[in-house]
């Protein structure tokens, strides 16, 4: 017995368990596939493979690039690490992008029998889209504003000998993110 | 999508690790070794089998080495995946959001599949093959007269609001895809398979959903039979990957306090401790977001898509709220001025099939009877208010339909007691939902009526003039439009 399970891998519960739903995935898979099979089996199959390796991938080296072009991310002495300045532009952008994936096919009117069959305006979508960015973008332009006045206050306030000593040209980098 | 943190996935140019030699020294051979050149051919002569067998045997005992060796270069190497805040905690939280809602979904989708009456008779049945998975089916009721809006409105806003949290828990666990040796043993082979179900049927129900309800209709096949077997395939993934993995998931949310979480910024996010999940990455990069920021961003995510979506469920002043969700506008003002799903001439509605030509057939066991609109408009008239519902998700508040009940009918048609189910026909040419069958609870309600009039007016051509079904808790599609025949106690 024992030796079964670790040649299996794992409890043979785990086998039982695995082995019961995939009696019941190929009971219903038979079923899904029954009036095009290829083409529903694509779509499944790549469901999993165009998230996975097209779709993270993609969103992640757009975010690196992102990173690499906004200032102050190569940790100089100058730059707060963990700033997290590259929020207030990847927070609304990656809420906007999420908008644009769940709706597209209204946004970008790839649904032509949409306003003969429902009577309603297909044309709105796309406008509304881009407002919401625009107040997302502008949101976070606002919470940019106030902590860095915030952050400027409180180092006037702070009184010169407990200011850390820094080269001017240190500081320039610290000061323009705020 | 999610919080991706930064620096994380994408490989940094190999000349810039210096830090690998450790592992690159550990794992000789995988590299160079898939690379290296195939014993020449054997010529073909007798006892070719048996070597044939030995170079086999020889390219396995090779293949085994390199795998042992350790993995090729790329995102099957731990130290590829750099995000601090990956790890089994946080992968735990975005899972634990997603066990509450996907067993909301899938009870909300066998409901509203229910809700069809798909048992009752062929023309109700988009799945006809389902053979045992309709083993839960039972009579849909009518009361409360709300209840399909709810169910239907809450799977769709909450499959929308789900959508980042899925694609987190996806960016989350990334690095098992490429986990190194692809197949550790036979459990772990049927592990992968089961996570293949699990995650293509999570994006195939999803895509095939939002997909759906937006009327783009490029999947292959027909929405009922793609999305009903697809959640059957998926579900069986769903409940074992759980079951499974459920101590693991109460032992990593354990490890962390959310509020201490929630109040690290990300100056002080450190990675999680190195554990066997193959989720903390072993060469983080410095963090660019905490886990309040990555969680916070999900949860935004969330919330402006709920805040886009709901309206279109809720109606009334709030349906200008859900800015891209399908039915966020009015069709114009007026008594017929809500929610239409087809309207009449994009399923073929000529002026001549609802003009004065237009008669009403009630049939019975050796009954017929033919009524003009005016004859039917002289037989009782009752009110209703009622909603209307759509498998899409959107509904209406309750509108105020008048006309004659459908129990009264059957007595017209020869049943004056307890009233039978009813076959409805419809004007309209071809298309699934041209007929239905209601019933026999749903015709004896008094709210259910043959609509003639909807808020003081006659009803609109979109909205089924002359006559339409409309029935409490009824599907969208099952009040039937443009009605002109209705045929009591047989069930098509």
């Amino acid at each position: 017995m024992k030796g079964a399970r670790e040649r299996y891998g794992a409890s043979p519960l785990h086998l039982l368990a695995v082995l019961c739903s995939f009696a019941l995935a190929l009971y219903a898979g038979l079923r899904l596939l029954k009036g095009d099979p290829v083409a529903v089996a694509v779509w499944f199959v790549a469901a999993a493979l165009v998230h996975d390796l097209v779709l993270l991938p993609l969103y992640t080296v757009t975010d690196r690039a992102l990173q690499r072009l906004l200032p102050g991310r190569h940790g100089g002495p100058g730059s707060r690490a963990g700033s997290g300045s590259v929020n207030y532009v990847r927070v609304p952008g990656l809420v906007s992008l999420l908008l644009l994936i769940v709706w597209y096919p209204l946004v970008l009117r790839r649904v032509p029998g949409f306003g003969p069959t429902t009577g309603l305006a297909a044309g709105t979508f796309l406008g509304h889209w881009l407002l919401i960015t625009a107040v997302l973008f502008a949101a976070s332009a606002l919470c940019l504003l106030v902590s860095t006045v915030r952050a400027g206050l409180q180092q006037r306030r702070q009184p010169r000998r407990q200011r850390p000593r820094q080269s001017r040209r240190q500081r320039r980098p610290r000061a323009r993110k705020g | 999508m999610d919080p991706d943190d930064s620096h994380p996935d994408t490989p940094s140019p190999a000349p810039r690790r210096p830090d690998r030699g450790g592992s690159t020294a550990a794992a000789p051979g995988t590299g160079s070794g898939r690379g290296r050149a195939e014993p020449p051919r054997e010529p073909h002569r007798p006892g070719r089998l048996r070597q044939a067998i030995e170079a086999a045997g020889a390219r396995g005992r090779r293949l085994r080495a390199a795998l042992a060796g350790g993995p090729p270069p790329g995102p099957a190497r731990p130290e590829f995946w750099r995000s601090p805040i990956r790890g089994p905690w946080l992968t735990s939280v975005l899972g634990a959001g997603l066990l509450v809602g996907i067993p909301v979904m899938f009870v909300t989708g066998l409901l509203s599949y229910a809700a069809y009456n798909p048992d009752l008779a062929a023309v109700n049945d988009q799945t006809p093959d389902k053979g045992w998975l309709g083993f839960y089916l039972f009579s849909w009721p009518t009361d409360p007269s709300w209840l399909y809006r709810l169910t239907q409105g809450v799977h769709v806003t909450l499959g929308v609001v789900l959508v980042p949290v899925l694609l987190a828990k996806l960016w989350s666990v990334i690095p098992r895809l490429f986990s190194w040796p692809p197949v550790r043993s036979a459990a772990h082979a049927l592990d992968r398979l089961s996570l293949l179900l699990l995650v293509g049927g999570a994006l195939f129900e999803f895509v095939t959903g939002l997909l759906n309800i937006q009327l783009h209709y490029i999947f292959p096949g027909s929405f009922y039979t793609l999305h009903f077997y697809g959640a059957w395939v998926f579900i069986g993934a769903f409940v074992v990957h759980t079951a499974f993995r459920i101590p693991v998931m109460v032992r990593a949310l354990r490890s962390r306090r959310l509020r201490t979480e929630m109040r690290t910024s990300t100056g002080a996010t450190l990675p999680e401790p190195p554990d066997d999940t193959g989720l903390v990455s072993p060469r983080p990069a410095p963090a660019t977001i905490s886990r309040r920021g990555a969680l916070g961003t999900v949860g935004l995510g969330s919330l402006v898509l709920f805040a886009v979506t709901a309206g279109q469920s809720i109606g009334g002043s709030l349906r200008r709220t859900a800015l891209l969700a399908p039915h966020g506008q009015e069709p114009g003002g007026g008594p017929d001025g809500f929610q239409i799903n087809k309207t009449a001439a994009s399923v073929g509605i000529r002026a001549a099939d609802i003009g004065p030509q237009w008669r009403l057939v009630v049939r019975g066991p050796g009954h017929e009877s033919v009524l003009t609109r005016d004859q039917v408009l002289a037989l009782p008239q009752h009110e209703a208010a009622l909603p209307i519902a759509c498998v899409e998700g959107w509904s209406t508040a309750d509108q105020h339909w008048s006309g004659v009940r459908l129990r009264d009918l059957a007595a017209m048609a020869g049943f004056p007691g307890r009233a039978p189910e009813v076959f409805v026909e419809s004007v309209e040419r071809g298309g699934s939902f041209g007929s239905t069958v209601l019933r026999a609870n749903q015709v004896q309600d008094p709210r259910s009526l043959l609509a003639l009039r909807v808020n003081g007016a006659d009803l609109s051509p979109d909205h089924g003039y002359p006559a339409r079904i409309i029935v409490p808790a009824n599907p969208g599609v099952h009040n039937t439009k443009w009605v002109t025949r209705l045929t009591f106690g047989a069930a098509s």
